[in-house]
């Protein structure tokens, strides 16, 4: 039997990650698939039900920690990473994860987004993008298309967008990825890949906002289109897409080009190999930028997957250090440090 | 060859060191603090810096100063005006002249006094040779020459000798006010261990001031001022940030759980910052964030996780702060906020002291946002408040201000080293029961349980959305909002049970009272003490505890005819004051980036009361 109260080796399900509260989103959201997604992979990750720690800040995605089981905060608009960076450096043994939609990680809490990639916080950062500000009903975003007519921008958004893989990997985080909602399957393979890893591991997923965004994401998401508008990126393999995998990117010196494989004029090997675990960032940027070329299928997958110290192993191995130079703290020598003096 | 000279025996003196802000005052001046604390005086100090870290030399703005009041009596106050100037070129002397005592001493650097400094300074003809200075005693030393020639023979650049004369005029000062070279001689050799040209450099300067009082008959008198007679045990000499930061490694040692800081550099609160990260061995850890938000939001993360978090910063961070204070009282979670205040609003004077932050604390959030606000009186206090700020933020769970300034923070004084033993202990339960768990249930103390992640069968959500009462669901019933506004506020008003009463000083019986909070206590306490010395009848509370008050105060400030609140802000205290207790005060306000005088409450004391002002 599996209840709240699980005992050891008894195997948790995804619904012992579900809550009692009553899921708020829209019917219809790109939220609901994430949630089940992510409750869905949980139980498989090796690690105990309390030490999963979701922290979000505000918007429609952030009411995501009310609905996992586990223990949960559900903060201020935007600042979630600086909130779970403090959780993982109270307690490393924490598997901390950050739920976050695109004004609340990249507009408000952007700073937060970027210092938490630099410093290498083991922790998990999941994007729900859905180019639009939900919550507040319907404003542009820092992810929303440039010349996007919402609420606020009656006559077209004059903003450029963000590229949040690029944010990412140019802030240093290790794992960079990219996934949709209405790809459950990838989706969850993403979410092992990101709990695998050690050290920030980023996700931006393409989330449809059915109410004031809807179809954003649809020419990557219908079947009939979305052969020829996406490439999964895969560690090893061509960079291949197309209904009958007849469309491929080749590098030509530093620019991507789109090749046709069925006109003979090139071959599978010709092309771009994606090298997930390439020291070098710049092939990430390039792939990134694929949304901001026309013609260019949408990569998803994992962009890049390097290793480096984090911020908190490396905070801990120095307590350690320093403890181990000058021996454990002791108080009443530490009130008495430098000159002193007696009073009879 | 020792000449015989006269000794005088003083009760007190106050002496300030100043120079150019490249002139190592601050230095010199914490050097003279240290073995004047080790020789067993009362000692009070007032740094005073610029804001600017190395204006250009000679500049009246780049003045730097350090006062200094030490005494075989119990004092209180870095005292009001200087009996002895140093002035190690013409800007600090014109800056500080106003400041110091008729017939004070002026030790002077002469070499200083060129027609290039006395330009920058603004002097049109020589102070030394226009007479302007009579009714000073005024010693002109060739500081510079004098340094010069006690470090020939060694391969120092011409820079590096001047840079030597602050220790010339330290030694010079240890002469005149009698006082051992040993203690600095130590922290040279320990300072420049590793460039031994310096070693020898600043040894020889401090050396030959010394000699030069010894051998010259510039000073014909030697001052002799006794050890104080403090209350037995252990001293060390303190400054506010280094208490504040104590008074954190004890709360944490108490409570048995790691301390966490996560903090933003800004002055003068910088200190507590880097003090902590010093102590990594007693399982601290400082998180320097990228802005005031994340500070406050990384320890409130900590502290959902079971560590003793706190966060420092001065008053634009702590605007930045705001939502996040809102959170942690949402959150009901321990937390402690220091605001070391300065001169404000926005950058103001950032290296000023000013107490202008007490309502920004008591109001400065969105909604009904309770937090108790504690207030340090003294550098050595700000031991005893962090200490007890924290304590009281574990037992209620709830964030927690501490109220420090520039002044405390800076400013240095004796302290009584505590036993570890005898601090209170600060008991940490982390709630373990499952079947007993509520997110939201309250002790007797109104607190909720502090169940920390990891716990098995606890998961549990919180967040800044209200919550329903005991369960801690999401809950917009019109009717739970209303109970948990009052709810959180009986909570901290609750603390009052538990506080300290106020406890009046002086007079019992007189007409006035002296009302006063934070850094104020000493020039209060000295003017106070001076006034009754005199047989006025005058009588004084210090409030440690702003929010809530103590229980007694109602009663305390009704007893009294008339009421002065000395503040150096507006009326923040009086505004609170006068609005929980509906009593009428009068207010005296100052707002210029400097301590009271002891003298000014004094005057404004006497005027109230009748009797002669002091100057
Ligand atoms: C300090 C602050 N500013 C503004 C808001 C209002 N607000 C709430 S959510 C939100 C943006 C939501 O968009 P996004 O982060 O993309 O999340 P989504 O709702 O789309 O999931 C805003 C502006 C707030 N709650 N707090
Ligand atoms: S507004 Fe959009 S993002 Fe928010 S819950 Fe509804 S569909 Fe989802
Ligand atoms: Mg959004």
């Amino acid at each position: 039997m599996s209840t709240n109260n699980v005992m050891e080796n008894v195997k948790l399900t995804a619904k012992d990650f579900a809550t009692n509260q009553d899921v708020r989103w829209c019917p219809g959201c790109g939220d609901y698939s994430i949630l089940a997604q992510v409750q869905r992979v949980s139980p498989d990750l090796g690690i105990p039900k309390e030490k999963f720690v979701w922290v979000s800040g505000i918007g429609c995605s952030s009411r995501f920690p009310y609905y996992m089981n586990t223990y949960g905060f559900h903060s201020i608009h935007g600042r979630a990473p600086a909130i779970a960076t403090g959780v993982k450096l109270a307690n490393p043994d924490l598997s901390v994860w950050v739920a976050a939609g695109d004004g609340d990680l990249l507009s408000i809490g952007g700073n937060h987004f970027i210092h938490a990639c630099r410093r290498n916080i083991d922790m998990k950062v999941i994007l729900f993008n859905n180019r639009i500000y939900g919550l507040t009903k319907g404003q542009y975003s820092p992810t929303s298309e440039k010349g996007k007519k919402t609420k606020s921008s009656p006559y077209g958004s004059i903003d450029f967008p963000f590229l949040p893989v690029n944010m990412a990997v140019a802030s240093g985080a290790t794992f960079v990825a990219r996934s949709l909602d209405r790809d459950p399957k990838h989706l969850q393979a993403m979410m092992f890949r990101a709990a695998a890893h050690h050290g920030l591991a980023f996700i931006e997923v393409y989330q449809n906002c059915n109410i004031f965004n809807d179809g954003a994401y649809e020419p990557l998401t219908d079947k009939e289109t979305k052969a020829d508008n996406v490439v999964v990126l895969e560690h090893g393999k061509p960079l291949i897409y197309g209904k009958n995998n007849e469309k491929g990117i080749r590098m030509d010196g530093m620019n991507p080009v789109v090749v046709d494989l069925s006109k003979g004029e090139y071959s599978v090997n010709d092309l771009w190999i994606h090298d997930e675990f390439d020291e070098n960032p710049g092939r990430s940027f390039v792939l990134a930028h694929f949304s901001d070329l026309k013609d260019f299928p949408t990569p998803i997958g994992v962009f890049r997957q390097i290793q480096k110290s984090t911020y908190d192993g490396d905070l801990f191995a120095q307590l350690d250090e320093v403890t181990k130079l000058k021996g454990k703290g002791d108080l009443a020598k530490l009130f008495r440090s430098g000159n002193t003096w007696e009073v009879a | 060859m020792a000449k015989d000279f006269e000794v005088q025996v003083l009760e007190d003196v106050t002496i300030r060191f100043a120079g150019d802000s490249g002139d190592g005052m601050q230095l010199t001046g914490s050097q003279f603090s240290n073995t004047t604390a080790l020789f067993g005086n009362d000692l009070s100090t007032l740094p005073d810096y610029p804001a600017e870290i190395r204006a250009p030399a000679g500049t009246l703005y780049g003045v730097s100063g350090f006062q200094l009041h030490f005494s075989s009596l119990e004092i209180s106050t870095p005292g009001d005006s200087p009996d002895v100037l140093v002035a190690m070129n013409p800007a600090a002397l014109k800056v500080n002249l106003k400041d110091i005592k008729p017939g004070a001493t002026i030790v002077v650097n002469e070499n200083a006094f060129d027609p290039k400094n006395l330009k920058l300074a603004h002097y049109e003809s020589n102070p030394l040779e226009d007479n302007s200075l009579a009714g000073f005693n005024v010693i002109m030393v060739p500081l510079s020459k004098q340094t010069a020639a006690a470090l020939e023979g060694l391969q120092l650049s011409m820079k590096d000798i001047e840079r030597t004369k602050n220790f010339f005029a330290l030694g010079l000062m240890y002469w005149l006010f009698d006082r051992p070279l040993e203690p600095t001689l130590a922290w040279i050799e320990q300072k420049f261990k590793k460039k031994q040209i310096y070693l020898e450099a600043n040894q020889k300067a401090l050396t030959a001031g010394y000699y030069y009082g010894e051998n010259t008959e510039i000073f014909m008198t030697r001052y002799h001022v006794k050890p104080a007679k403090l209350e037995k045990g252990s001293y060390r000499s303190i400054s506010g940030n280094e208490a504040v930061a104590l008074g954190f490694v004890a709360a944490s040692y108490k409570a048995g759980i790691p301390l966490f800081l996560g903090s933003y550099p800004i002055t003068p609160a910088s200190e507590i910052l880097q003090e902590l990260s010093n102590f990594k061995n007693f399982g601290v850890k400082t998180f320097q964030a990228e802005d005031e938000i994340a500070g406050i939001a990384s320890a409130i993360g900590a502290s959902f996780a079971g560590n003793l978090a706190v966060t420092t910063t001065s008053g634009p961070g702590l605007a930045l702060k705001s939502e996040a204070i809102g959170l942690a009282v949402m959150t009901e979670l321990p937390l402690v906020i220091v605001d070391v205040q300065r001169g404000g609003p926005s950058t103001g004077l950032p290296t000023k002291t000013e107490q202008s932050d007490l309502l920004q604390a008591m109001y400065g959030r969105n909604g009904e946002s309770p937090v108790p606000i504690l207030a340090a009186s003294t550098p050595s206090d700000c031991f005893d408040m962090a200490f007890e700020a924290c304590r009281i933020a574990v037992k209620y769970m709830t964030p927690v201000f501490l109220l420090s300034e520039g002044y405390l923070a800076n400013g240095s004084e004796p302290w009584k080293i505590p036993d570890v033993d005898s601090l209170p202990e600060i008991p940490v339960n982390y709630w373990k029961d499952k079947e007993t768990y509520n997110i939201y249930a309250r002790d007797e103390n109104l607190s909720r349980p502090w169940a920390i992640p990891g716990t098995p069968g606890l998961e549990h959500r919180i967040g800044g959305l209200e919550k329903a009462h005991i369960y801690g669901t999401v809950s917009y019933v019109p009717e739970n909002h209303e109970f948990m506004v009052r709810m959180r506020d009986a909570k901290v008003k609750k603390i009052q049970d538990e506080i300290p009463d106020l406890v009046v000083a002086g007079d019992q019986d007189a007409d006035l009272l002296i009302a006063a909070w934070g850094g104020t206590y000493g020039s209060v306490t000295e003017a106070v003490g001076n006034l009754r010395k005199k047989g006025h009848k005058v009588a004084q509370v210090h409030f440690k505890y702003i929010h809530p008050f103590p229980k007694n105060t109602k009663e305390v400030l009704t007893k009294f005819k008339q009421i002065l609140v000395p503040e150096r802000n507006l009326g923040q205290l009086s505004k609170l004051l006068k609005s929980a207790f509906l009593v009428d005060v009068i207010e005296f306000n100052k707002i210029q980036g400097s301590p009271f005088k002891s003298s000014e409450i004094e005057n404004k004391i006497i005027s109230l009361i009748g009797g002669e002002n002091v100057n």
